[in-house]
């Protein structure tokens, strides 16, 4: 099946969210322990408005983990992440950092899309139904209008003719595109890719990839965990590499892939290229 | 020749003492009364089953909230309430709760009908051992699905609440939906414990005959004709309801429930390759 390079993706959900604020992410020295198990390390990082920061490094980093605290899938211990201005997971109480309300949370992760690895359709619903299941039920969109958006993002994935599939009748390639459209759904101000191409055939990794390309060229704000060095060459303002951790070194792809500077750098980058 | 000296095998062939026709006609032309019982067992084991259901939801997330003092009184119950006998539970709800003093089943006047005392602790004791069963059943169901899809839920800004309505609790039922059968065909059967408590359900009606008639091989022979066939009946509905949630899923138009379960664990080589934690 061939696949038409998508495009207008930001359209089908009426343009780029009005931002409140030109930098979308401030994380400031976050700190994670697991147990006893120190897996985050002081990381900062700061993301503008339309940049797209791919993140690199070996298993086990850290990266993984870092982007899910940015939407509060993981707690922190230490520190402070700001999406779009707002405190996340946490309100400050005496200088101190006490989980927030779930509600209050839920509300904050309505601005941050999630990519996973595995995909995580919903498999009881059609494609349609996952991409306007949230729309409607927390945005409390009419269904009429979710409908519609959702098979203009649907089309715009290039897969318009499988509004009625579920995700156990689609590839792979497939199940991560009507993924990403139903992220694109909630109108975030924020998408995090979490490995996206990782549990994919080889074959179906470059059709995810030309969704998330076409995705950054319409100025969606990205934040990128993957392997694909390609797409980094490519598509990233900024990459980032992370190591047991920390972030050891910070530059754009030209600097990276040209003349990294950092030992660890250098040897991951020899072993994946 | 006396009946005595016989030996065991002839003897008991010749006192073998069975009517066929008072068999045929109690089980054919059953009298109201009989009716009544049969109505009753089925009403019993749909309320219990029913309110066993909801109590074993609640049971679950009790299990599965983050707030121990819940977690151990959802585990002291179903602990109490598996380890001992339902016969016990009746009994216990019904006669002894009422002779220490503590609690008393009132007949209540609903207009024309009496919702006998009785039968409401028949109901109480039913659907609390139920839920005890129910609650191990669906927290499993609960366990058994991907922490993938709570999470996606959760980032796509749906509370715990909405996340379990829309997401896990309808890929649970999947999984709840066969044990949920064979808990009413039991339950079925595990109403005529009720009887000690002179609840007039099949096996109390049946009871009841024969002190009456002292034909007590005919008619347990009719009772058990009559449980049966409620079970088996029920076995046919149940393989349809089976069948109907495999529905949408079937081989004409998707993959089967199984495979739509498994896409969401397929494992992949690049699994090992993630990134760990």
């Amino acid at each position: 099946m061939g696949i038409e390079a998508p495009h207008d993706l930001l359209d089908a959900i009426g343009g780029p969210q009005p931002l409140v604020t030109e930098v979308v992410v401030e994380a400031t020295d976050v700190h994670k322990w697991f147990g006893r198990l120190h897996v985050l390390k002081g990381v900062s990082m700061t993301v503008k408005r339309q940049e797209v920061v791919v993140v690199i490094g070996a298993s086990g980093s850290g990266k993984t983990t870092f982007i899910r605290c940015l939407n509060h899938l993981e707690k922190i211990q230490k520190g402070r992440i700001f999406v779009n201005g707002h405190l996340i997971g946490y309100r400050e109480a005496n200088g101190k950092l006490v989980e927030d309300k779930e509600r209050n949370i839920a509300a904050q992760r309505q601005e941050i899309g999630m990519v996973f690895q595995r995909f995580n359709l919903f498999p009881h619903k059609t494609a349609l139904e996952n991409v306007i299941l949230a729309p409607v039920q927390v945005r409390n969109m009419p269904t009429a209008a979710a409908v519609e958006m959702g098979r203009a993002l649907l089309d715009r994935v290039g897969l318009a003719a499988k509004a009625d599939a579920y995700p156990g009748q689609l590839s792979g390639g497939q199940q991560q595109r009507v993924a990403i459209a139903r992220a694109l759904a909630m109108k975030p101000a924020l998408m995090l890719f979490d490995e996206p191409t990782s549990a994919l055939d080889p074959e179906m990794i470059g059709e995810v990839l030309e969704v998330m390309k076409e995705l950054a060229r319409e100025g969606m704000t990205m934040i990128v965990v993957t392997h694909e060095m390609g797409f980094a060459r490519e598509v990233a303002d900024r990459v980032v590499m992370m190591d047991d951790g920390q972030i050891i070194e910070e530059g754009t792809p030209l600097h990276f892939f040209e003349s990294p500077t950092h030992e660890r750098t250098k040897a991951f980058l020899s072993k994946i290229l | 020749m006396t009946v005595g000296d016989v030996d065991g095998g002839m003897a008991s062939l010749a006192v073998i003492n069975f009517d066929p026709s008072f068999f045929w006609h109690y089980l054919l032309q059953p009298s109201q009364g009989y009716l009544q019982g049969l109505a009753l067992t089925f009403g019993l084991a749909v309320a219990g089953q029913t309110l066993g259901v909801v109590i074993g939801l609640l049971a679950a997330f009790a299990r599965l909230s983050r707030a121990w003092p819940l977690r151990s009184i959802a585990r002291l119950y179903t602990w109490v309430i598996r380890g001992t006998p339902l016969l016990v539970q009746i009994v216990f709800v019904y006669t002894a709760l009422a002779a220490a003093g503590i609690f008393r089943f009132h007949d209540i006047q609903l207009g024309p009908f009496t919702f006998a005392g009785n039968i409401q602790a028949a109901i109480v004791a039913l659907s609390l051992n139920e839920g005890a069963y129910m609650s191990e059943i669906i927290r499993a169901g609960i366990l058994s699905v991907d922490p993938g899809q709570t999470e996606a839920a959760k980032s796509l800004g749906m509370t715990y609440a909405k996340s379990m309505r829309l997401v896990v609790l309808p890929q649970a039922a999947r999984f709840v939906i066969p044990p949920l059968g064979n808990e009413f065909n039991s339950m079925l059967k595990n109403t005529s414990l009720v009887s000690v408590i002179g609840v007039q359900e099949l096996l109390l009606s049946t009871n009841t005959l024969v002190s009456a008639t002292f034909r007590v091989f005919e008619l347990l022979l009719v009772v058990a004709t009559y449980y049966l066939l409620l079970t088996t009946a029920w076995g046919l509905v149940q393989s349809r309801i089976e069948r109907y949630f495999g529905k949408s899923t079937s081989a004409a138009d998707g993959p089967s429930v199984l495979e739509r379960l498994t896409s969401l664990v397929r494992p992949t080589e690049a699994d090992d390759a993630s990134d760990g934690r």
